[in-house]
């Protein structure tokens, strides 16, 4: 299925400065890892050591969490749009 | 690296700081610059989603990241980074900042010790997570364009 990943601001650098990235994939993991193979420096900011999504990285299909359909195994269809959003935490201790 | 701050927009940051004590409080920075330099001219407060912890956490949705971009675009400003506050603790990215930080974002970080907001610091994460590099705050009347 040829997809339309959104990268967001701060990845961009890292995205040879692209707003979206036009790729091709069955499923949300599949474009993920087709994004990374491209970009390889997206990696670490997108996945935590253990190879899972990280918590504050959010990933939408058209309008809907990825969380509440069936995660990376969530299938694409063609013309979707992959929007990869952050979420923001920190502390003191 | 230099961010500039309008004094009222400090002010501003200062006083949501010291109205949220004992918890973190945060909100979005929007303003102008590329590269090594950075101006904010306004804030978008946000609600510290961390019920559970907010004297030590502090959580912005992404949804709420949404509408801080919306707002961004409305004034064709750019969301340049996140202000939060650490109450009675150093104004120094903690590991739990680290781990879960952005690349290319300015991280605003404001001590407020007993309600009383303090030093204003802001940092950016290395490209290789390892750290951060600390950017120089410049708090100052903005020059006429």
């Amino acid at each position: 299925m040829s997809v339309k990943v959104l990268i967001p601001t701060p990845l961009r650098p890292y995205a040879g400065k692209r707003e979206n990235v036009e790729l091709t994939a069955a499923t949300v993991g599949e474009a993920l890892d087709s994004l990374t193979a491209q970009h390889a420096e997206l990696r670490r900011h997108l996945y935590a050591d253990d190879g899972r999504l990280r918590s504050f990285v959010n990933v939408y299909v058209n309008d809907d969490d990825i969380r509440f359909l069936q995660k990376e195994k969530t299938p694409l269809r063609d013309g979707d749009t992959i929007s990869i959003v952050p979420s923001i935490a920190g502390g003191a201790r | 690296m230099l961010l500039k701050i309008n004094p009222d927009i400090a002010e501003r940051i200062r006083a949501h700081g010291a109205e949220g004590y004992p918890h973190e409080i945060c909100g979005a920075l929007l303003g102008r610059g590329s590269g090594d330099e950075r101006e904010i001219l306004t804030i978008f407060p946000l609600a510290n989603q961390r019920d559970d912890s907010p004297r030590n956490r502090f959580a912005i949705s992404a949804e709420d990241v949404l509408r801080a971009e919306a707002a961004a675009r409305e004034q064709k400003l750019d969301l340049v980074g996140w202000y939060h506050s650490h109450p009675d603790h150093p104004a120094r990215p903690s590991a739990f900042d680290r781990e879960h930080a952005w690349p290319w974002y300015s991280y605003v970080i404001l001590r407020v010790a007993e309600r009383e907001p303090r030093e204003m610091t802001s940092w950016r994460l290395r490209d290789d997570r390892s750290g951060y590099e600390e950017e120089a705050v410049e708090i100052a009347v903005r020059a006429a364009q």
